[in-house]
This record gives structure tokens, C-alpha cells and sequence, in this order.
């Protein structure tokens, strides 16, 4: 338990020294790796632990940031605040959604999900709602400076360094938060309903509670990482909410590891890096390389990269 | 009134293509219980092959024919390669490998073909328009839509072979005692599948013109027409894409507007699984715990 206790101490070090070696731009990507961690963290709870399958995650994604920027832009809010509002409401539209979900198993939900992904551009493009979403152009967002309190004591925090450390922050609220519903009573009650829900129920557990709380709280995980990537973006339009952010998602937890909190941070390095080198073989090609990585850690690695760091962990101790 | 039977015809033309789709769907269904979340993006990929074919010169339907011939194969490829050793792995398994296909496939198709929107011929003579009410193509993808539906109907109730696929769709443990070959039999499932979604392809393409991501409306609708026939029943599956067709553009045109056609399929999808999930014509499962 010590040695965990260091490491992650040695992490959070390197994180926080990260940002003042390294350019803006690599910056930039550092706080969306970030971001991506949260939104899989909150996938991962939905489909790794209670073993609901969404292919629609983008879409609360999606509504997480549109709240932020429409908060931001149009009521003025300041952009810390927005990310817990935009977390409250992603959890009752989760919750809301999970509701007719829970009638639903494995692949039906996949189904329902996989259209709410797809159909969600369209509705965010919505003539009625334009007032609001600015239609197909979307919303720009102003990218906030660092508190002058901590500029004047002599901190060389520029924009893009300020908000690495408050995505900083609040992923690691996010993380302990998680950490903490998993380990216990409720993460116990989520595996089993994924392992057997029949004999969950018979042990006491509420199934269709558990299940739309799940969904909420995967919701709400995955809105404020919206929120965050909106304020990180600068910029939410329809189009960048597509299917495929779904899908990257789904790529990020397969390639992280299911049911695995630490694996949501690889997933996320995964999503953010990979495409960067891809690109610049072909525009196709980050999109070939996650089919064939899904593909490839069904058949070879189901546990992920978190599985093959624990197998190479516990080989190690025990030799 | 006029505008009213031009929407209803225009909807029975493309809820022709949808209920191809949808067909090939329920055959994927009916063999492995699964739902191929990569059918649209393979009839794409076919639909880019008989571009391609087209494009070098050769006449229409020669190249109609080679393509369903050589979708047919790769539908069997990769039943054999990709489906088959996830066979029995669980659902968010086999739910990835149908997902990873898909954006194989569609970034493929970008790769090769790039994601400049191309156009693609309609075979039908403007001498089969029916008065003002439909175009040719519109005549042409309904008329080729029920050829494939009688040749399908043909197939399974009047040939060995077909008898053999519903056998082991239908009891795979007993067919294997007769001497069926059931993995083979899923393979040809997922042959023709690809056959039929090759055809669905080329008859929407003139339609909503070739790219990449054509077909994602077009699966979603196929999902719908699906569900709301029943997702085993290959009927039901035809029924339904054709009141899809003409619900998606009589709602469009009169109701709704085009911009919520999308989140439609996205409420009668929900609305069907969670009012009927085995839809009109499937049968109600039970399961014993």
C-alpha cells in the first residue's frame, strides 16, 4: 500500500513540474489528456463496472459542454463555475436516460445508445435551440487567465498552464471521488449486478437503482470532462460531437482497461497521442489503427493496458 | 394532396433501401444473435467497389454483379477472420470487434477513395418515371428491393441449402447431428448479408451520393426498421423499412421538419424497445433464471 501511496506521489509531482518544461502546445494536449481521462473514467463506470454498454457517450460529452459554453457565453458565468452545473445537469440526463435503459440488456442498449450518439449533432444543430447553441457554427469561448493573486506572487502561470492545473484539480477530485464509490459497497453492488443480476437482486441489491444511478453518475463524469474540454477548446460546435467521440471513448476503455480506474489514464494517453502520430501518415489513419487496436485487445489483451501492468506488477512481487 | 403521394412514393423508395438493410441485419440476427453494428459501413465499402468498377469503364450491371459477388466473399472472409473467435465472448466483446470493424472500414474507404463526396449512376432509363409521381430510380430501387426479397424468399423456403441455414439458425446442436455444417452456415449467413447490404448501397448511393459516412443515417433507420418488425423476423424487418421510408418523410416533410430525421429513428428506436421489444412480428422471448 506504500509503494501506491509513492507512486502516486511521484505522479502527481511529475504532473505538476510537467507544464513549466514543455511548450504550450504540448500543454494543451497534457490538459486534454486530462480531460479524455475523466469522460472514460465516467464510461468505465457505466460499461466496465456495471457492465452496461454505451456507445453514446459523446453525446453527454456533448451536452456537458454546451452548458459550459452557453453558461459562459451567455449568462456570463465564470468558467469554474460552469463545470459543476454542467456536471449536474449531464447526471439528471444520464439518470433520466438510464431510466428506459435499465429495460434494456447488452446489445439492445448498445443499440439505443449508438443512435442517441449518432442522432446528437443533429439535435444540437436544431433551428429553435440556434438562440442558444449558435446552430452550426457553435459557440467560441473566451480562454481564462490565470487568478492575478497567484501571477503577482510571482508564479509564471500563463493561460494555457493555468488551466492545466485546474483540469488538474478537478480530475483529481474526480479520481478520488470515483476511487472512492468503487471500493465499497456501491462498486460491489455495480459487479455484481454485471456478474449476475439475478442473484445480485436476490442478495438485497436495488438493480434498477444501481443501474440509473450508474448511468447518472457515468453522465456526470463524462459532462464535467465536457465542460472541461469546452473551456480547454475554447470552442463547441455540432459536428466535433459526433459518432466517432463516442467511439473514441469506447477506444479509450478498451485500450485502458475495463473496470479500472488507472487504466482510464492510459486509455486517455492512449486517444490524445496516438492520433497525433498517426496523422501524419494519412487522415485515415488514426481511425484504422483504433479499429485494429479494439480489435486487436478483444482478442489478445481484454484487460487492457491496466491488466498487463498489474499481471507485470504482481509477477514482479511475487517471483 | 399531390405533395402528400410524393411523399409517401418517395418513401416507399427509400424504405425499400432500409428494409434491405434491415433484412440483412435480421439475417446476421437470426444465425448469431448478434446485431452488426458494421452492416452499413460494409455495404459502403461495396458501394465504393462498384464505383470503382464503374468508374474503369465497365457497364452498369456487370459491375452490380461482380460487386454483390465479391461482397458476398468478403462478407464470409470476415465472418471466418474477425467474428469467429469471439464467437461466444461476451457482449461488449463482440460489440467492440463490430465497432473496431466499422471504423476499419470507414477509414479504409477514406484512405483509398478520400472523403470527397462523390456521385454514382442511377441504371434506370428516365422512361420508367410513373408520371410525376416517381423518379426512375425511385421505380428502379423499389423494383430491385422486392427481387431480392422474392430471390431471398425463394432461397430459404425451396433450396436444401437454404433449409440448412434456417436449420442451424434455428437449432445449431440438433442441425450438427444431421451433418449441417453450422459454422459454415453462419459464414454464408454473413455472405449473403453482405450481398443484400452491397445492393442496399447501390441503390441509395445515386440518392444520398457516395462518401465515407454515407450510410450512418441509413444504418440507423435500418436499426429501426428492424426492431420495429422484430429483430427475428426477416418479414417483419421488410414491413418495417417500408413504414420507416414513409414515416421518416411524411414527419419530415409535414411534421417535424428535416432536421430532427436522425433523432426520429433515435425516439422509435427507444419507443419500440421499450413498448414492444420484439416488435410486430418477432417472437417474445423468455428467458428461465
Amino acid at each position: 500500500m506504500n509503494r501506491k501511496i509513492f507512486l502516486i506521489i511521484i505522479l502527481l509531482l511529475i504532473a505538476g513540474g510537467l507544464p513549466f518544461l514543455v511548450s504550450n502546445y504540448r500543454t494543451f494536449q497534457l490538459t486534454l489528456v486530462l480531460v479524455y481521462a475523466i469522460a472514460l473514467l465516467g464510461l468505465n463506470i457505466l460499461t466496465g463496472y456495471s457492465g452496461q454498454i454505451s456507445l453514446g457517450h459523446g453525446a453527454f460529452y456533448a451536452l456537458g459542454a454546451y452548458v459550459a459554453a452557453i453558461l459562459m457565453d451567455k449568462a456570463g458565468m465564470p468558467y469554474w463555475a460552469t463545470v459543476p452545473v454542467a456536471g449536474a445537469a449531464c447526471f439528471a440526463a444520464g439518470f433520466l436516460f438510464g431510466l428506459p435503459a435499465l429495460r434494456l440488456e447488452g446489445l439492445y442498449l448498445a443499440l439505443a445508445t449508438f443512435a442517441l450518439g449518432v442522432a446528437m449533432p443533429q439535435l444540437l444543430k436544431y433551428p429553435l435551440l440556434e438562440k442558444w447553441t449558435g446552430g452550426v457554427q457553435g459557440i467560441v469561448i473566451q480562454k481564462p487567465d490565470a487568478p492575478a493573486l497567484l501571477t503577482a506572487a510571482g508564479i509564471p502561470l500563463n493561460p494555457d498552464r493555468w488551466l492545466y492545473f485546474f483540469t488538474l484539480a478537478v480530475a483529481l477530485v474526480m479520481f478520488l471521488l470515483a476511487w472512492n464509490l468503487l471500493r465499497g459497497r456501491v462498486g460491489r453492488a455495480l459487479v455484481a449486478i454485471r456478474e449476475q443480476h439475478v442473484a445480485a437482486e436476490a442478495m438485497g441489491v436495488n438493480g434498477a437503482l444501481y443501474k440509473s444511478a450508474a448511468f447518472g453518475v457515468s453522465a456526470m463524469f463524462t459532462g464535467v470532462a465536457g465542460a472541461l474540454g469546452a473551456i480547454a477548446v475554447q470552442f463547441v460546435a455540432p459536428d466535433s460531437f459526433n459518432i466517432f467521440l463516442s467511439i473514441t471513448f469506447l477506444v479509450g476503455i478498451v485500450v485502458g482497461g475495463l473496470a479500472s480506474i488507472p487504466g482510464a489514464l492510459y486509455g486517455a494517453l492512449f486517444i490524445q497521442f496516438v492520433p497525433n502520430l498517426a496523422d501524419e501518415i494519412s487522415k485515415a489513419a488514426p481511425w484504422a489503427i483504433f479499429g485494429v487496436f479494439m480489435i486487436g485487445f478483444v482478442y489478445l489483451m481484454p484487460t487492457g493496458v491496466a491488466g498487463a501492468v498489474r499481471l507485470l506488477t504482481a509477477r514482479r512481487r511475487s517471483p | 394532396m399531390e405533395a402528400l403521394i410524393h411523399q409517401v412514393v418517395a418513401g416507399l423508395a427509400t424504405g425499400g433501401i432500409y428494409a434491405s438493410l434491415a433484412l440483412a441485419l435480421v439475417m446476421i440476427y437470426q444465425a448469431t444473435h448478434l446485431v452488426n453494428f458494421a452492416q452499413g459501413e460494409m455495404a459502403m465499402f461495396s458501394t465504393y467497389l462498384a464505383w470503382t468498377l464503374i468508374d474503369a469503364g465497365m457497364p452498369y450491371w456487370a459491375a452490380f454483379a461482380l460487386t454483390i459477388g465479391i461482397s458476398f466473399l468478403m462478407g464470409i472472409l470476415i465472418e471466418r477472420i474477425v467474428i469467429r473467435p469471439v464467437e461466444n465472448a461476451p457482449v461488449l466483446a463482440v460489440v467492440t470487434v463490430f465497432i473496431g470493424l466499422l471504423v476499419i472500414l470507414n477509414s479504409v474507404a477514406g484512405w483509398i477513395y478520400t472523403y470527397t463526396i462523390k456521385s454514382f449512376p442511377s441504371p434506370f432509363p428516365p422512361g420508367m418515371a410513373l408520371g410525376r409521381f416517381m423518379s426512375p430510380h425511385e421505380v428502379g430501387a423499389i423494383g430491385v428491393t422486392l427481387l431480392v426479397l422474392a430471390a431471398l424468399w425463394v432461397f430459404f423456403r425451396f433450396t436444401p441449402l437454404g433449409l440448412a441455414m434456417r436449420a442451424a439458425a434455428q437449432n445449431p446442436a440438433s442441425s450438427r447431428l444431421v451433418g449441417i455444417r453450422v459454422g459454415w452456415m453462419l459464414a454464408l449467413g454473413w455472405g449473403l448479408a453482405a450481398a443484400i447490404g452491397a445492393v442496399a448501397g447501390m441503390m441509395v448511393a445515386p440518392i444520398v451520393y457516395l462518401d465515407p459516412n454515407m450510410m450512418a443515417g441509413v444504418l440507423l433507420y435500418a436499426f429501426a426498421a428492424a426492431l420495429l418488425g422484430g429483430i427475428d423476423s426477416p418479414m417483419g424487418a421488410v414491413i418495417g423499412g417500408f413504414v420507416v421510408g414513409v414515416l421518416e418523410n411524411l414527419l419530415g416533410a409535414f411534421v417535424i421538419g428535416n432536421e430532427l430525421k436522425l433523432s426520429m429513428a433515435l425516439v422509435l428506436i427507444i419507443g419500440v424497445l421499450l413498448v414492444r421489444p420484439s416488435g410486430f412480428f418477432g417472437k417474445v422471448h423468455v428467458t428461465r433464471v
